[in-house]
């Protein structure tokens, strides 16, 4: 997987985030602020920009890119968490013109671990860590497989209490709502397949 | 003197815990606000941050004292690049005032942290 491989994932996202933003926006006004639609779009508008104004020659800048201007302008906990995800994988993947599966799968595995610990979040917190670490063994097997499982992910967070976040604050009141967060990540991984 | 910045999502909060830490704590040691977002809407702000720590560094350590949920998470982020400037696990003005209090004698950084967290073993009725 070359520069311009990671490029059409980038912006496969942006365009998914951008046709589900109200989808997003919804799911987190049931069980938290109503913005996380609206915040990825605009921090991927700027991905997007930043990307065109200074295109990447590597693999790893087109990840580090995304990863610190999300950062700079999602505003919200999103901002950070998706920031972390794709710095860490940007510093994994190294120096190099192209990645491999097995090195993509190796640094998905590094970024899960940055953003469990940024967050203190754990599998079963009904969290973005809920679509996104079933689905990263499976990218050794395929973008498919990995899909599938971050969506499967996604979906088993409807019955969970949250415990961190902001939907935490409602405590019981957060069950019986999917998690916008994990529905994101799912989308973000879902979207490899058209990369 | 070791320099304070009150990470909030909110702009308002953030210079209001500040003001009032300085009327209380005086202003020996400074203290800057850097709440909500690059618009001024509820959130955080990395670039806020940035300057707010910039201003507030005299080259003996800042120590930053957070709210909740993307302030938190975007100073876990801040702090990954700069060893001298460090989170402290404290109740927002409570932390604030300590802080101040103690970085304002000229104590060193983990001093001054140690002070806001204390803030948090400190009971309000008894």
């Amino acid at each position: 997987m070359d520069t311009a491989f990671f490029l059409r994932w980038i912006a496969a996202v942006t365009e998914r985030v951008r046709a589900d933003r109200d989808h997003l926006t919804d799911l987190d006004r049931a069980i938290g602020d109503a913005d996380h639609g609206a915040n990825l779009d605009r921090g991927f508008t700027a991905v997007e920009e930043a990307l065109a104004a200074k295109p990447p020659e590597t693999p790893s800048a087109v990840l580090t890119t995304t990863g610190t201007t999300l950062i700079r302008k999602v505003g919200g906990a999103s901002g950070p968490l998706y920031g972390t995800l794709f710095r860490t994988l940007g510093r994994a993947v190294g120096e190099v013109p192209e990645v491999s599966q097995e090195a993509l799968a190796e640094a998905f595995a590094q970024a899960l671990a940055a953003v469990m610990k940024l967050g203190s979040a754990q599998e079963g917190d009904k969290t973005m860590i809920d679509a996104l670490a079933p689905a990263v063994p499976e990218l050794r097997t395929s973008f498919d497989a990995a899909a599938r499982a971050a969506l499967d992910g996604a979906r088993a967070t409807t019955p969970m209490r949250a415990r961190k976040g902001r939907a935490s604050y409602l405590g019981d009141r957060s069950i019986g709502h999917q998690d916008p967060g994990a529905t994101s990540t799912a989308l973000v991984i879902d979207a490899l397949r058209a990369a | 003197m070791v320099g304070i910045v009150l990470v909030s999502h909110s702009a308002g909060l953030a210079e209001e815990a500040a003001a009032l830490a300085v009327g209380i704590a005086g202003e020996d040691a400074p203290i800057r606000p850097a709440g909500g977002t690059d618009d001024g809407d509820l959130g955080t702000s990395l670039t806020r941050l940035e300057e707010a720590v910039a201003e507030a560094d005299q080259g003996d350590g800042v120590v930053l004292i957070m709210d909740l949920g993307s302030a938190v998470l975007t100073a876990r982020t801040f702090v990954e690049d700069r060893a001298d400037v460090v989170m402290a696990d404290a109740p927002f003005v409570e932390g604030a005032i300590n802080a101040l209090v103690t970085a304002g004698t000229g104590a060193p950084l983990d001093a001054v942290v140690a002070a806001a967290e204390e803030a948090r073993t400190i009971g309000k009725l008894c």
